[in-house]
């Protein structure tokens, strides 16, 4: 009897999490004006329109380019910053581990507003320039943080074997450290990857003509209702769940032996 | 190697992301809090936060904004809590890691599109309400969307999925033994988890709790997609003083406001929340 009524919850839970997702991708596929029932399809006459939209399809480029770019910076401040930290003794190092990470505590809101009053005051435009530095801003925590988590003893010690055979710092950071780092380093990245990908405040805020694909599907939003939008998300479902796998793949599955 | 080169080496390392974060992030705050005080025409002012405190409007920003998200707390916990359990002790451990991803996967829209998603369904001719009609369970269907019930739907929707996680990994964590020993001391199922498995995960469901709070009340999205301009809650309310009137002070203002808020409620439950560090 509890075992019923708790697969019976669980079903319920997830037809709760998978409808909204299903209702946008059903639609994506409707043949008429509307993504409302009743469903007439399947068409593909909304994903042609998307493909055929400028705005979107510049919106994916910039989107792409600004996750690439700002995960790699982040990702290599981040990685620098935890390797310095770890590996030499700083004063006040801990007030400044903590000034790193700081941003993680504040909603991109806040991040995205002062960086808007900072970048008028000294005169930088709103552009994807503008939107890739708060993109920055939010991700370097938290790449310092997976990596510097990562940083262990035993990698000291394998550092410190190549510097004794004459490796210098660089070389040492470069085919050592970076190499023995690298699940954290690609973790740092995806996820990084990630939260630029779907990051919509800070973007809406800080560009203006060219701009990223979320704010592009918000500005689709105003025309209400309008299957043009389900194959958009849609279709970032679709990126979305293969980077996923790419991850799953990647990380979990070639673990070393 | 010296001494002084090996810390000139530690700081070269370090100073990039330092100053990132001080000209990025510490810079352009101060540059808010700076603007929250300023008049327009310059000039020290303490207007924009008179005005928070005498426009009862603003008030009601931070009143809606604080009853929906304790509502939307609240809501997501009951409703996890048993989800993440039976994903914890009645699935088969095989399929425990396909479950979870299967919770997880319709999170990989984007944000702005899983609300919009909830705006299809629970439009005046949307999913929802066309079925209740056609079932002739409603005869003519209700508003759902730009109603406070559709944040709070968008809301649950995102967090109970971020909960269940949580709770799911509080309650693999904890030992059977617990629970085998309760039951061999003669406690049912009931008694086990009121007495011994709950107080052990509370920890663990405050820190996901605040969690929830501290996401909910910063976002913009999802009661602007979903609630529309009814109703404002506060983040709503910032964006507008931003966009419509250009009224950054305000805007600043507000943001610091609702920072605090922040700020006081994890003071208020700070000793419930053990964040452990590896």
């Amino acid at each position: 009897m509890t075992r019923v009524l708790a697969i019976l919850y669980a079903l319920l839970l997830y037809g709760f999490i998978f409808l909204p997702v299903a209702v946008l991708v059903l639609f994506s596929f409707q043949g008429t004006l509307f993504p409302i029932p009743p469903f007439n399809g399947p068409s593909l006459r909304w994903y042609a329109a998307v493909l055929g939209d400028a705005r979107l399809t510049s919106g994916l480029a910039n989107s792409i380019v600004v996750a690439l770019v700002t995960s790699a910076i982040a990702t290599l401040l981040g990685f620098l910053s935890a390797w310095g930290f770890a590996r030499f003794h700083l004063p006040a190092s801990a007030v400044l581990r903590g000034l790193i990470t700081l941003p993680l505590t504040v909603s991109y809101l806040i991040i995205g507003m002062g960086l808007l009053i900072f970048f008028n005051w000294i005169g930088i435009p709103k552009s994807l320039l503008a939107a890739g530095i708060g993109h920055v801003v939010i991700n370097l925590p938290l790449c310092f943080a997976i990596i510097y988590s990562q940083m262990g003893d035993h990698q000291a010690t394998i550092e410190r074997a190549a510097r004794d055979l004459g490796a210098s710092e660089l070389k040492v950071l470069v085919l050592v450290t970076a190499p023995m780092m690298w699940p954290a380093l690609f973790a740092s990245f995806f996820l990084s990857m990630t939260f630029s990908w779907d990051e919509f405040v800070i973007s809406f805020l800080l560009t203006r003509f060219e701009t990223t694909l979320p704010v592009e599907i918000w500005n689709l939003l105003r025309a209400g209702l309008n299957p043009k939008t389900n194959a958009v998300g849609a279709l970032v479902f679709g990126i979305s769940i293969i980077l996923a796998i790419i991850f799953e793949l990647v990380a979990f599955r070639k673990r070393p032996q | 190697m010296s001494q002084a080169s090996t810390s000139r080496i530690g700081w070269a390392s370090v100073t990039p992301a330092l100053l990132w974060t001080l000209v990025f992030f510490v810079v352009p705050f101060v540059a808010m809090a700076v603007m929250s005080l300023t008049q327009k025409e310059g000039g020290f002012s303490l207007a924009a936060y008179a005005q928070f405190f005498q426009n009862p409007s603003y008030w009601r920003a931070l009143v809606n904004s604080l009853e929906v998200t304790l509502i939307v707390t609240a809501l997501s916990v009951i409703l996890a809590y048993p989800f993440a359990w039976i994903l914890a002790f009645i699935v088969p451990e095989r399929w425990q890691r396909l479950a979870l991803m299967l919770a997880v996967l319709p999170f990989w829209t984007s944000y702005v599109v899983r609300s919009y998603s909830w705006l299809l369904v629970l439009a005046e001719k949307g999913v929802v309400n066309s079925t209740l009609v056609n079932l002739g369970l409603l005869s003519e269907p209700v508003q759902i969307a730009n109603t406070r019930a559709a944040t709070v739907i968008g809301f649950v929707h995102f967090f109970v999925m971020l909960l269940t996680l949580t709770i799911f990994a509080n309650l693999k964590q904890l030992s059977p033994n617990y629970r085998k020993a309760a039951t061999d001391l003669g406690a049912s199922g009931f008694q086990t988890f009121i007495h011994v498995i709950l107080p052990l995960t509370l920890p663990g469901i405050m820190v996901g709790a605040f969690l929830t709070f501290v996401l909910a009340i910063g976002d913009y999205i999802t009661p602007q997609i979903l609630g529309g301009n009814n109703e404002l809650l506060m983040p709503q309310l910032i964006m507008m003083q931003i966009g419509r009137r250009g009224d950054f002070a305000s805007a600043s203002a507000l943001s610091l406001i609702l920072m605090a808020v922040v700020t006081l409620a994890y003071l208020a439950c700070a000793r419930w929340l053990k964040i452990e560090r590896a």
